[in-house]
């Protein structure tokens, strides 16, 4: 049911981890519904450098996780910003059609922990 | 290690012995079991006599016995079967928060039709009370149907005692024992049983088949109409090649049960004792009243469908209660029903034996499960380990 590439970034995650001194993190889902994302992410002049995860859920939401740490480095926070969950299913070749709700989040994780790397530093150029 | 399949709650693979019963029915010996010539008489030759085998391993009588397409539409045939045909006496059903869906979702369509519907909780090991049953039922209580072992965490209910009381007070008793036929001893008499329905697959028997036991005297609106097979009960032409293959397996379950259920006891309770080492996981249903062949846990902070997942690049077949398995958001009914989290209910394993399994694949999962629970700990935000 899923493609090879979701298997490969699922067997082999990229980036697994935590980053100490991140400048965003994000999280999102509850275990209630079975997926969390949690998403540390490192910027540096305005590009993000490195992107780290842990993910509890199924094999979507660990193949999601992984690709979207893939395609957000290199990228200046603006253009990750505009990476959307559809793309990241695209990514991975396609995600089995009830998947794409519930297990489709790292998008919105990558956009929590850049939201959450603004606030920072509006509360830092602000201090 | 080849592969191992350890999911013989949810399917087992046909006997030979099986197949070989079965093979002159789908060829020399293919007619159709009402016509009066001889290919004919032959089929409904071999339907009598796996009528008698199958009433017989029930304690029942050969007319009490009607063969079905299997579990499902043994379970609509009885729940609803008796509502029609009683709902002038009553309109009120009894049922459990762990059946089988077959089971609670019949018994819930009913409530479009004006019946009232009790849906009895379970304790923390699964088990339904006699005493809530007792307390459910009232003067309109025309059925009760409780499942005689759970498919999910194996537990076995005091079906005896339950149909004691049912009886009692004038009600019909149905019980689903798809999970215990040819494991358990299924004697309707003593079970205190009205109905019982199972099916042949899971005892390695054909899928696509199964049987219904009504007792006599009890009505039964027909689900399907059509013709006069299963004494106007259910028409349409006989699956002879099933039937007899439902009676076979049946018969050769019985003879074996009690060395297999004492074999598998010991290979089961090797199994839980293992996992068990696995810190921050839990046994789930009763250690006691529990299925020879059933280990049902949960591994707190994973999730079961990455389990499942990796236990299949390892070459093991498993199934688990998570929201991604069950085809909904929501996990396991049977384990929220038991008073688990969300959260826990999500990281369920179901593994269950059958008579393919050996210590040497039961020692191959307790190998590789720890490594993949470690590794998928490591990945997960929830785990501080």
């Amino acid at each position: 049911m899923y493609s090879d590439k979701v298997m490969d970034h699922f067997t082999n995650p990229r980036n697994v981890g935590e980053i100490a001194d991140a400048d965003g993190v994000g999280e999102v889902g509850n275990a209630r519904c079975g997926d969390i994302m949690k998403l540390w992410i490192k910027v540096d002049n305005d590009v993000i450098t490195d992107v780290k995860f842990k993910t509890f859920g199924c094999g979507a939401a660990i193949a999601t996780s992984s690709i979207i740490t893939e395609m957000a480095i290199g990228k200046t926070v603006a253009e990750a910003e505009t990476i959307t969950n559809q793309q990241v299913a695209e990514e991975l070749h396609g995600l089995p059609a009830v998947k794409m709700h519930c297990s489709n989040l790292a998008a919105e994780a990558l956009g929590a922990a850049i939201q959450d790397y603004r606030a920072k530093l509006a509360s830092n150029s602000a201090s | 290690m080849s592969k191992i399949y350890m999911d013989h709650a949810a399917t087992t693979p046909m006997r030979q012995e099986v197949l070989d019963a079965m093979l002159p029915y789908f060829g020399t010996e293919f007619g159709n079991a009402s016509s009066v010539y001889g290919w004919g008489r032959r089929a409904h030759q071999a339907l009598d006599e796996a009528r008698d085998t199958v009433a017989e391993l029930l304690g029942a009588a050969a007319n009490e016995i009607i063969f079905t397409s299997g579990g499902s539409e043994g379970a609509n045939m009885a729940i609803k079967g008796i509502a029609w045909a009683y709902q002038t006496k009553g309109k009120h059903i009894v049922t459990s928060a762990i059946e089988h869906h077959a089971v609670l979702d019949s018994v819930l369509s009913l409530k479009k039709h004006g019946f009232d519907v009790t849906v009895l909780p379970v304790d923390e090991e699964g088990l339904v009370s006699p005493a809530t049953v007792e307390e459910a039922l009232r003067p309109d209580t025309i059925l009760v149907s409780i499942m005689h072992a759970n498919n999910e965490v194996g537990t076995i209910q005091p079906i005896r005692e339950i149909g004691a009381i049912v009886r009692e007070h004038g009600a019909f008793f149905h019980t689903d024992a798809v999970q215990t036929a040819g494991v358990l001893d299924l004697n309707v008499g003593d079970l205190n049983v009205d109905l019982l329905s199972l099916s042949a697959h899971k005892l390695y028997g054909p899928k696509g088949v199964g049987a219904l036991y009504c007792r006599k005297g009890v009505r039964l609106e027909p689900l399907i109409h059509g013709g006069a097979q299963e004494r106007r009960r259910r028409a349409g032409t006989e699956n002879v090649a099933g039937i007899v293959g439902l009676a076979k397996a049946l018969e050769l379950a019985r003879q074996e049960q009690g060395a297999e259920n004492e074999r598998l006891t010991t290979l089961r309770d090797r199994l839980i004792q293992g996992l068990q080492k696995i810190p921050a996981t839990k046994v789930n249903g009763s250690l006691v009243h529990r299925l020879p062949n059933n280990v049902n846990v949960c591994f707190q902070y994973i999730e079961g469908e990455s389990m499942l997942l990796n236990l299949d690049l390892k070459g093991i077949a498993a199934s688990s209660g998570s929201a991604c398995t069950s085809g909904s958001l929501d996990p396991s009914h049977v384990l929220l029903a038991m008073g688990l989290t969300h959260e826990i209910a999500h990281g369920s394993l179901r593994l269950t034996l059958g008579r393919s399994t050996t210590e040497t694949e039961i020692d191959y999962v307790l190998q590789e499960i720890p490594v993949i629970v470690e590794r998928l700990r490591q990945m997960s935000p929830l785990y501080q380990g």
